[in-house]
């Protein structure tokens, strides 16, 4: 057995596994209830499974859940409140943008588009819709193919576009 | 390229609290549901004991179809509960739905509380497939009738009530109040129906409200489920959590047809987590504490069990030659008799052949359920968390796989990740149901992305197409043949429809392994004539341009008289259901292609060629819509001027009438071609439909533009492989495509086209429906362009650089 400490969206955590090597997605999905993080491949290859770990995208599937042992774990669920906003239940504005442009369809795969978004406009000050077009890229996946309207929606996050300056912090 | 669709939603959520409570409230019987909304239960349920015939539900669990009061309830509280068997897994028709209730009965959205699919809850509508949910719904069958009946009562009480006529009778939010008469001389749906139940038989003749009077349908109305499932609260079914509740994987057949013969059990003793074993016949599986221990003991498991050699199947560079060479099982969809005779005497034959490969639905998350199978013998009792297109008929599998009173078995549907068609849903049912009936708890079973793409899936037709056209001198179609070869295996739900079998849990790729029979292609010595001696084009084999004639009726989109469409079934070694815009869109990519090589061989515009064999103006309509949009240069393929090295450009077009009936639509593809690497880009679509009155026009365009690039991902990118290594090639055939890796979909960071959605607003018609519109297009659309840019006729899917430069080399262009 083994104990691991980290923060799960704000919350200092304890879990205890057998394997140290457990996925990270299981044990938030199984021992902190999660809904956010969702299992698509198992194989880091399609991004349903992303959360932040100290603020950087990673895929909880892969990762074992010893990786997180002193480190802050941020899934959808906790966006709004790694960065402050008065309720932490509400939508964080890259999520208001994806629910403004209807970005998603059955909407399995949307913490690899959101946060990978959040990510890549937060690290890319004035992005272009060209720069977030090239940049949201790599084994991430949206099956219903509402890819035109994710990116709509990051960019409008991003403030790249006339419509999405009232999202801009 | 700009952004779209400028909507000003910011997150608007028009529900009430406890329509969301229901939505991801998993646990209420329809007894709770309708005691939650204040209506009161006398008589419910208990015809037995009060003599009520009017009850809804029967003891078996069934709800009765033709009673408003399994539609609709209205509470004393003025609540309103409606109820429906078509759900919704990601195309929005939980949304559409809400929208229908609060038009038809005239209250806003928040006034009501929709329930979906749920065994004894919900009316049993069958499987939500095939595009046919907005057809149904807002038809003579569906949920639209019912609303209307309820409708139409509640004008008659008012009318009673207010000692009006119904003429003088305005209804606005539930309440009815007097035109022109004294504003305070009202009253309220609650008030009249005072909790009772309706007590009515649903009218079919029921008449909807006059789409031109819309308010609530007609409008951009948000999707009801985006934020939660954007702020990642949402419960699809991979997050149910059931107390006790233990984890499952399965251990599939190492080979495609394997049988079991040998399993060393002892292989996971010593594990952690409890792992226990299940294995019933060729069904294996495990179950666990947790996820990562069931997995593990899984692979653990794997490696000691000895499986047979399996089926013996062709080589993959075989395949299509083996298809036409089987026993089969072959319908006409139109035979006029007197193809043979006008081919004989037309001025110009034409005839080509159109390949399309296996594909698979590739959800994006794996498939899963929870099942929850307790007792034994008469009195068990079974619940089951699905993502099934059908609750109803799941739960009649279930019975016959688990021997189990199908008056004893609950499915919840619970929305899982797109399905496109029949995927895992089913089968990781029937799979969770076996693993909890051997082990006596709840079972949550997800499977494994290889799982998912080679032992749950049921994939898309290939198909072989025989294309023969027949040109009188003047240039014009006088007589269009075509025969299909489709394979098929097992078919799931459609058993019975497709190869003539019997239906069962057999016909699951989980319920054969468990030992059900699986109803095989019954080959026929001539082939039969159209069912029930209509046209029915479901498949959309018969050209756009042919007439449909079936016994002196003539029901298709065109004016070629002399027709023939055969379809020959054959066996296949995969297992196969239906996927997304099922032989619609083979058919259409063979049909859509051919008659784009023969307006190419006339010289003719493309466009132009089509609308003069076409005498549907709806169909006419769209097209000229689509191309209008698209400034359609007006000219033959393919394109004057084009260098034959180097990158280039060109348009196709596509359109037909969705399975006959159910939507008209067209597409303009526009394309570049790198003819040196043979790389194809999509660089913009023009997607045009008319379906009728538009639902919600946003909805409608997320629908078109998903289907523009899922349809360019299956044109371009998509095909199952498999390999068939036993010794001296008997048996050892696995499928190779079993992850994002190997079965290459679209993907963020790959090029996506400008896309232009065209709807045409008909409000003079029924609506019917969208989702597999479009992607029906998408493949012959692109082939067309690359025809027009580069004079290369694609004939194989996908359109992959090796086959452009093996086509291009082949054509000497």
């Amino acid at each position: 057995m083994a104990t691991f400490a980290f923060q799960v969206n704000g919350q200092a955590s304890t879990v205890t596994v057998d394997d140290p090597s457990t996925p990270l997605l299981f044990v938030l999905q199984e021992n902190f209830q999660l809904n956010g993080p969702r299992f698509g491949c198992g194989l880091s290859q399609c991004g349903a499974c992303t959360v932040l770990l100290d603020g950087q995208p990673i895929r909880s599937c892969v990762t074992d859940v010893s990786s997180a042992d002193g480190h802050s774990v941020t899934s959808l669920e906790g966006l709004a409140a790694l960065d402050g906003l008065p309720d932490p239940n509400a939508l964080h504005p890259i999520q208001e943008a994806f629910v403004a442009e209807q970005a998603g369809q059955c909407a399995y795969c949307i913490s690899g588009p959101i946060l990978y978004g959040y990510v890549f406009v937060r690290d890319h000050p004035g992005a272009s819709r060209a720069d977030i077009e090239q940049g949201i890229s790599g084994d991430l996946i949206c099956r219903c193919c509402t890819n035109y309207r994710m990116i709509n929606a990051i960019v409008r996050y991003a403030g790249a576009d006339p419509r999405g300056r009232e999202y801009r912090r | 390229m700009k952004p779209k669709n400028p909507l000003q939603l910011e997150g608007a959520r028009p529900l009430s609290a406890k329509a969301i409570d229901v939505l991801e409230h998993l646990d209420a019987s329809r007894r709770d549901f309708l005691k939650t909304a204040g209506v009161m239960m006398i008589g419910f349920g208990v015809a037995a004991t009060t003599g009520r015939a009017q009850s809804t539900i029967n003891p078996s669990g069934n709800v009765d179809t033709t009673q408003v009061d399994s539609w609709v309830a209205i509470g004393a509280d003025e609540s309103i509960t409606v109820l429906a068997g078509k759900c919704d897994f990601g195309q929005g028709l939980r949304t559409i739905q809400y929208q229908l209730a609060a038009e038809e009965l005239s209250v806003p959205m928040d006034r009501i509380t929709l329930v979906l699919c749920r065994t004894g809850v919900s009316p049993d509508q069958g499987y939500t497939a095939g595009s046919f949910s907005t057809w149904t719904q807002f038809g003579g069958g569906g949920l639209r009738v019912a609303l209307d009946t309820a409708r139409d009562a509640l004008f008659q009480l008012a009318s009673q009530y207010l000692d009006v006529d119904v003429s003088q009778l305005t209804v606005q939010n539930g309440v009815f109040s007097v035109t022109g008469g004294d504003p305070t001389w009202t009253v309220s749906y609650g008030q009249l129906v005072q909790g009772k139940r309706f007590n009515l038989t649903v009218n079919p003749q029921a008449v909807p409200n006059n789409p031109s009077t819309w308010t609530i349908l007609g409008q951009s109305v948000p999707r009801v489920d985006l934020p939660a499932k954007a702020k990642g609260t949402f419960q699809y079914v991979q997050k149910v959590r059931i107390p006790g509740m233990l984890h499952g994987k399965v251990v599939r057949a190492a080979f495609l047809g394997a049988h079991l013969q040998n399993i060393d059990k002892s292989a996971i003793s010593g594990l952690a987590g409890n792992p226990q074993v299940v294995q019933v016949n060729d069904f294996v599986g495990v179950v666990a504490d947790t996820e990562w221990h069931a997995l593990k003991a899984a692979n653990a498991l794997a490696g000691a069990i000895t499986w047979s050699a399996g089926d013996t199947f062709p080589a993959q560079a075989n395949l299509y030659t083996y298809m036409t060479q089987q026993p089969s099982r072959d319908a006409f969809a139109v035979n006029t008799g007197d193809v043979d005779t006008v081919m004989w005497s037309a001025a110009r034959v034409i005839r080509a052949q159109y390949l399309y490969p296996f594909q698979m639905h590739g959800s994006l998350a794996s498939s899963c359920a929870v099942a929850d199978v307790r007792g034994t013998g008469k009195t068990a009792t079974v619940k089951a968390w699905s993502a099934t297109q059908s609750v109803y008929d799941v739960r009649t599998y279930l019975s016959t796989l688990l021997s189990i009173p199908t008056a004893n078995i609950e499915v919840i549907q619970v929305e899982g990740s797109g399905c496109y068609g029949g995927n895992g849903n089913d089968p990781v049912t029937f799979d969770a149901a076996l693993l909890s009936q051997a082990v006596g708890k709840p079972v949550r079973l997800q499977y494994t992305r290889k799982d998912e793409m080679t032992a749950g899936e049921h994939y898309g037709h290939p198909m072989v197409s025989n294309q023969t056209a027949g040109l009188d001198a003047g240039g014009t179609i006088v007589t269009w043949d075509n025969e299909t070869f489709l394979m098929v295996h097992g078919e799931g739900p459609l058993a019975g429809f497709t190869q003539g079998g019997a239906p069962g849990p057999g016909n699951f790729i989980s319920g054969a392994l468990a030992g059900f029979p699986t109803a095989l292609v019954v080959p026929t010595a001539t082939p039969a004539n159209p069912a029930g001696g209509l046209f029915w084009d479901f498949g959309n084999s018969v050209p756009p341009y042919c007439t449909g004639s079936v016994n002196g009726v003539s029901l298709g989109t065109g004016t070629i008289a002399s027709q023939r469409s055969l379809t020959r079934l054959v066996e296949s070694q995969l297992w196969t259901s239906y996927l997304r815009s099922p032989d619609h869109i083979q058919n259409t990519w063979s049909n859509e292609s051919f008659m784009d090589e023969i307006a190419a061989r006339q010289q003719q515009d493309p466009v132009l060629y089509r609308i003069r064999h076409l005498a549907d103006q709806r169909l006419i309509g769209v097209i000229n819509a689509v191309t209008q949009n698209a400034l359609w240069d007006t000219r033959p393929s393919p394109k004057p001027g084009n260098a034959r090295t180097g990158v280039v450009t060109g348009r196709g077009v596509s359109c037909v009438l969705y399975s006959g009936f159910d939507g008209y639509c067209a597409v303009v593809a526009e394309v570049s071609v790198n003819q040196d690497t043979g790389v194809i880009t999509l660089t913009k679509v023009t997607a045009g439909i008319d379906t009728g009155p538009v639902i919600n026009p946003d909805g409608l365009r997320n629908q078109m533009e998903g289907q523009v690039l899922q349809g360019m991902s299956r044109t371009l990118l998509e095909e199952v492989k498999f390999s068939n290594l036993g010794a001296g090639g008997v048996g050892g055939g696995t499928v190779t495509t079993n992850d994002w890796d190997t079965y290459t979909v679209l993907e963020f960071g790959d090029n996506i086209p400008e896309i232009d959605t065209v709807l045409i607003n008909n409000l003079k018609v029924p609506p019917t429906g969208a989702g597999e519109t479009i992607i029906t297009l998408m493949p012959a659309a692109i082939g067309n362009a690359v025809y027009d840019a580069t004079g290369v006729r694609l004939r194989q899917i996908p359109l992959t650089p090796a086959n452009f430069l093996a086509a291009k080399a082949a054509q000497k262009v």
